[in-house]
């Protein structure tokens, strides 16, 4: 089992310098200058503002040694200051962080609780109409645009039903919407792994053993089928956090959210390059991280792989 | 499909190769047409693709012609979907977007092809550090979630429609370079390039007649997929603001104008939403049918 964490950490670390490499390249190296966008965000630049902010910058420095400074600030938690706030881009971000952990944890939860149920069942139920709509609905889920599932649940149940008030509420009431909305293209895409894995694993001999020696259906179901299908969910999750951190940005721009991905944009739209880069290059290494979390999670999963 | 290449390889007869691929082309025609989801998808979109090319005839007024007396009527038979707060007409935007979405879709995906392809030709034929190279660039890409990858191009290049293709683009381009290398790596321990060789094909002329057929079957099926997500993602980019400009009648921006008047027009968001959605599932529709046909390998159970 040591060996097996070591080395997942170890493997994290060069994943973690080229993520960053590749996202501090993409945004140095094309054209456009950091400087000329900044000032165009406060709608005055002469070339000798551009110069002496460029300077302030050390933008004139090869990229490599300012991808060099990055990373030796970051490591020590020292992102770089904002434009617009005039304060570090660290401190902005963990005031939001909350709010995105909250929408995304939530979300991963429903996700779950949703795509998993709706997954069994289907599997279940092969072939009937409980198949086929769930199914369907797992369709939705990838072929929706996300605000448009977030437009559409503000229309139904805030405006027609008036179930959610139009602003304020409890912090539970504004993050149900909100976390439905995240969670639903994930559930069908759980839903989906969960039927066809367990559509396999009923077929397999153990089940069929478990069944003659005479156990109830749904023992032999939780105690030797779902068991089984853990470790590709799991797997699945860990992709699908990526996918959450790209939803988030749309559904915290929906539902108006503080968090860190509408933050993100905020700092593109107000041309505030050092917040862009950190927020991008923060969220980045959390994906990374929860990545390293999941591969970790196997051992706790998979006996086999902690003797093997 | 290794036999008849070996034979075209060996042979060189070119006609032999031709006679081959046209019938490749009359069974995937044939294998589609039994697939009733590919057919659905195919026709909607060719109505979708004529649409976007007599755009300004099927539209019934100009999608960006603001008409202050006319703002938030509701669907009627004078505007069919309505209007927004600019009075503009919400079916002409659709009409009028779904040129601009089905342009997103291709330049992406061909930006994603154009510069992964050769890269992974490159990766699995060298081998060695340029291998090597390119795949731990890749790796990274693909550790990054897509909307990152577009979120840090958009903010070096500035928000603009053809800005956020190159985004979306650029996210694509690890999917092919791995695509193709494993490919190229599983192809070139065939015997047909071997004997390519023997005959004393060029390198280039192995890789290009020879390895590169047998490595597009998944590029194809991949890139008509990935249309569907580029599609997606650029009216995600264009409803947060980091797309498509105003007074552009690009889709995901033109939900963004209704958003703040659902309760009082809904169509404004409403309409758009659905032409991204039908278009996706098309091209979802048609892809999976593509792969059923092209791809056995790919092929759902």
């Amino acid at each position: 089992m040591g060996t097996y964490l070591w080395s997942r950490i170890a493997v994290t670390v060069p994943v973690l310098v080229l993520v960053s490499a590749l996202v501090f390249f993409i945004m140095n190296l094309l054209p456009g200058d950091p400087a000329v966008l900044i000032l165009q965000g406060q709608s005055a630049s002469s070339p000798e503002q551009v110069e002496r902010l460029r300077k302030e910058l050390r933008l004139d420095d090869p990229v490599y040694t300012r991808y060099g400074r990055f990373v030796a600030g970051a490591v020590q938690g020292d992102l770089g200051t904002s434009v617009q706030f005039k304060r570090p881009v660290i401190d902005i971000i963990l005031e939001r962080l909350p709010s995105t952990l909250q929408l995304t944890g939530a979300a991963m939860v429903f996700a779950v609780v949703i795509g998993f149920s709706m997954g069994v069942i289907a599997a279940v139920k092969q072939n009937t109409w409980v198949d086929t709509a769930a199914m369907i609905f797992s369709v939705l889920g990838l072929t929706m645009p996300i605000f448009y599932i977030g437009l559409l649940l503000i229309l139904v149940f805030v405006v027609q039903l008036g179930w959610f008030p139009v602003v304020g509420g409890s912090a539970w009431q504004r993050l149900i919407l909100p976390a439905v909305t995240l969670g639903f293209v994930s559930s069908g895409i759980i839903a989906r792994l969960v039927r066809a894995s367990l559509l396999e694993i009923l077929r397999q001999d153990f089940v069929t053993t478990a069944r003659a020696k005479g156990l109830v259906s749904w023992v032999v179901l939780w105690r030797h089928a779902i068991r089984n299908t853990l470790i590709p969910i799991v797997t699945m999750l860990g992709l699908q956090v990526g996918g959450m951190l790209s939803g988030s940005v749309i559904t915290e721009t929906v539902f108006n959210r503080p968090g860190v991905g509408r933050l993100a944009v905020e700092a593109i739209m107000w041309k505030d390059f050092p917040l862009a880069q950190g927020t991008i290059l923060f969220t980045a290494a959390i994906y990374v991280m929860i990545n390293l979390l999941v591969d970790i999670s196997y051992v706790w999963l998979d006996p086999r792989i902690r003797y093997g | 499909m290794a036999i008849v290449q070996t034979r075209s390889a060996v042979g060189g007869r070119a006609l032999m190769a031709a006679t081959h691929s046209r019938g490749q082309i009359k069974m995937l025609a044939r294998e589609l047409q039994r697939n009733r989801g590919a057919m659905v998808g195919l026709i909607v979109l060719l109505l979708l693709v004529a649409m976007a090319v007599f755009a300004s005839i099927v539209a019934t007024h100009d999608p960006i012609d603001v008409v202050p007396s006319e703002r938030f009527v509701p669907p009627s038979s004078d505007h069919w979907l309505g209007t927004d707060k600019y009075g503009r007409d919400i079916y002409s935007r659709i009409v009028h977007g779904a040129r601009i979405s089905l342009m997103i879709g291709f330049i992406s995906v061909g930006i994603g092809v154009l510069a992964g392809v050769p890269l992974g030709l490159l990766a699995g034929w060298a081998g060695g550090w340029t291998n090597a190279l390119i795949m731990r660039m890749t790796d990274a890409m693909l550790a990054l979630p897509g909307l990152l990858l577009a979120l840090s191009v958009v903010a070096a290049l500035g928000p603009s429609l053809t800005n956020a293709m190159i985004a979306v683009g650029v996210g694509t381009v690890p999917t092919y370079i791995r695509l193709v290398q494993s490919g190229v790596l599983s192809a070139r321990e065939h015997m047909y390039v071997d004997s390519a060789r023997v005959t004393g094909c060029s390198a280039a002329r192995i890789m290009f007649r020879h390895v590169l057929p047998n490595v597009a079957a998944p590029v194809i099926v991949v890139s008509t997929l990935g249309m569907g997500g580029a599609i997606l993602a650029a009216a995600g980019l264009s409803f947060l603001g980091l797309g498509a400009q105003p007074p552009t009648p690009e889709w995901g921006a033109t939900v963004a104008d209704g958003r703040d008047f659902l309760a009082k027009a809904w169509w404004v968001s409403t309409f758009p939403s659905v032409a991204i959605l039908v278009t996706v599932l098309a091209i979802n529709l048609f892809g999976d049918g593509m792969r059923d046909a092209l791809d056995p390998r790919l092929r759902r159970r």
